[in-house]
């Protein structure tokens, strides 16, 4: 049975769409009735991490969201002009009335979409794409001690003492190069004999 | 007549609501699931046999809190995010074709709501509604987090979503048709988009990830710095409806990508099955191939979560307008160049 309907096809999207809404509204009213309502001020108020809320977040943004908006509105536009070549392109009927037809629109869209490159291009020349890169800020500490102690302390090297002379001869110590005779060990734990 | 056919998809759509919401909410179970599984641990397990009533202990609760609208929202386009936010993403499985014609009591029933000639941009349009969800919910809660997860939320689906688009020119190019019903009767056997379009499958998948905020792009509601984005000021079934939401788009991709990209209900070995089985039973065995690549997917959006780190947001914005849509440009073009190349050759 083919469908001789008189529901077109965006109809039967209607039909979803009004059982979709049944559906949400259903659930929200089913929440209001069930649910305990006990309002407070405390409560109500917006979540700032437990914090007294500090004026209204209605306030202006970084207006780089607002460049990328527009130029996403000039791209998608021009990506609704390509969808229908798209479709037609490698239609073997077209192809057929004519030989020329692939080349004529394939250099079509080729045009097309290097003008559509040259708008991408010119954006991120112009920088509009770049997002601020956080800059290290290196914290300053405000002591008497200057800062080249605090590399001597950074830059030395700890060995770990090696006592053991099994362990020195070992082959991985030796592979390792490690040099055990000229550095003593920084810290040596003395233990108190009773 | 008229009625019977009423009936007939009044029925498929309830059917497919159904299904939409049961695997929604068992997508949350099996998430947790996964989690556990990835992390070596257990997961839920008290809730029934395996926790399998989990989902449904979750969504009673969500019923039973209470609803809080902060005094300095605007209350009316508080209640419209979620809501829009949930419909929205009902929308998409009305063009989806799930199976072949399927015989029952001698009647041919499509399993498919209704096949729209232009589905694709049909599923294009309501997917990116779903921003409006996030914009409108995030401004509306009065709270500085949650319009910073808005702001993140909308300027990020609107950059992936001219990668995705560029992506399915082309596909299109290839199929040379909108209509999904087609499409996947195209790739009949094993004739899978994917094989003709792997680069496009790619930037497609990537952009599934961004449109539909899961990790790593899920910067709009980044738990550990935005706690919970725009969500932050919902509860009791609005922010259910915003996790619903989350979910059942997780659903629509999966479906989608199975579709345009991986044959849909088609399987190698196809034509011998339906000639042994008959019209009633083997599209049901079609329809089964569909829901295992689907799952397939959907376990794919959950093992990368717990696989791949966020990024930040500058990463973020460079990855979709510095390197996806420069890649899927050319590979419009590579797939023009090659499909009039193979036209030439084919004259020759």
């Amino acid at each position: 049975m083919e469908e001789y309907s008189q529901i077109s096809a965006f109809g039967k999207v209607l039909i979803f769409l009004i059982m979709g809404i049944v559906f949400v509204m259903l659930a929200f009213i089913t929440n209001k009735i069930i649910a305990p309502n006990k309002p407070n001020p405390e409560k109500n108020s917006s979540y700032e991490c437990g914090e007294e809320v500090i004026g209204s977040s209605w306030i202006q943004f970084n207006s780089r969201f607002y460049v990328i908006a527009l130029i996403f509105l000039l791209f998608d536009v021009e990506m609704v002009f390509i969808f229908p070549w798209a479709t037609v392109f490698s239609d073997a009927n077209l192809i057929a009335q004519d030989q020329r037809w692939g080349w004529l629109s394939f250099t079509e869209m080729l045009i097309f979409i290097s003008i559509l490159l040259l708008g991408l291009v010119y954006v991120w020349r112009k920088k509009d794409l770049d997002w601020i890169k956080p800059v290290l800020k290196l914290p300053t500490v405000d002591t008497k001690i200057p800062l080249s102690a605090y590399q001597a302390i950074n830059e030395e090297k700890y060995q770990p003492g090696l006592k053991n002379k099994q362990l020195e001869n070992s082959p991985i110590v030796q592979e390792n190069n490690i040099e055990t005779e000229n550095i003593k060990p920084k810290f040596v734990p003395r233990f108190k004999k009773s | 007549m008229e009625l019977e056919f009423l009936i007939e998809k009044t029925a498929l759509v309830l059917v497919l609501f159904v299904l939409t919401l049961t695997i929604a909410a068992y997508s949350t179970w099996a998430e947790r699931k996964v989690a556990a599984w990835l992390q070596d641990r257990v997961g839920p397990n008290r809730a029934g046999p395996f926790g399998l009533l989990q989902p449904l202990a979750d969504g009673g609760k969500m019923f039973f809190k209470e609803e809080i609208i902060p005094s300095g929202a605007n209350k009316y386009l508080f209640i419209a995010g979620p809501s829009l936010a949930l419909l929205v993403s009902f929308l998409g499985t009305a063009v989806i074709p799930f199976g072949q014609n399927i015989e029952i009591f001698g009647r041919v029933v499509p399993l498919q709501v209704t096949d729209i000639n232009v589905g694709i941009l049909y599923i294009f349009g309501v997917v990116s509604l779903g921003v409006y969800g996030i914009m409108i919910g995030g401004w509306a809660s009065n709270n500085k987090y949650s319009l910073m997860g808005a702001i993140r939320g909308a300027s990020q689906n609107i950059s992936y979503e001219i990668a995705m688009g560029l992506s399915i020119i082309a596909l299109l190019m290839v199929t040379n048709t909108l209509s999904f019903k087609e499409i996947a009767a195209q790739q009949h056997g094993w004739h899978w988009n994917v094989l003709y379009q792997p680069l496009g499958f790619l930037i497609f998948l990537i952009c599934a990830f961004a449109e539909t905020n899961r990790v790593p792009f899920d910067l709009p509601e980044c738990e550990t710095e935005l706690i919970g984005g725009y969500q932050t000021e919902y509860s009791a079934f609005k922010m259910g409806a915003y996790m619903f939401a989350e979910y059942i788009n997780m659903f629509v991709s999966s479906v989608v990508m199975a579709v345009l990209y991986f044959g849909g209900y088609n399987y190698p070995g196809m034509d011998a099955v339906n000639q042994a089985l008959g019209p009633t039973w083997s599209p049901l065995i079609g329809v089964g191939v569909m829901f295992f690549k689907i799952i397939a997917f959907i376990f794919f959006f959950m093992w990368v979560r717990w696989t791949v780190p966020r990024f930040r947001y500058d990463q973020l914005m460079d990855l979709g307008w510095k390197v996806l849509i420069p890649l899927a440009i050319a590979n419009i073009v590579i797939t023009a160049i090659v499909i009039v190349g193979f036209d030439l050759f084919n004259k020759l």
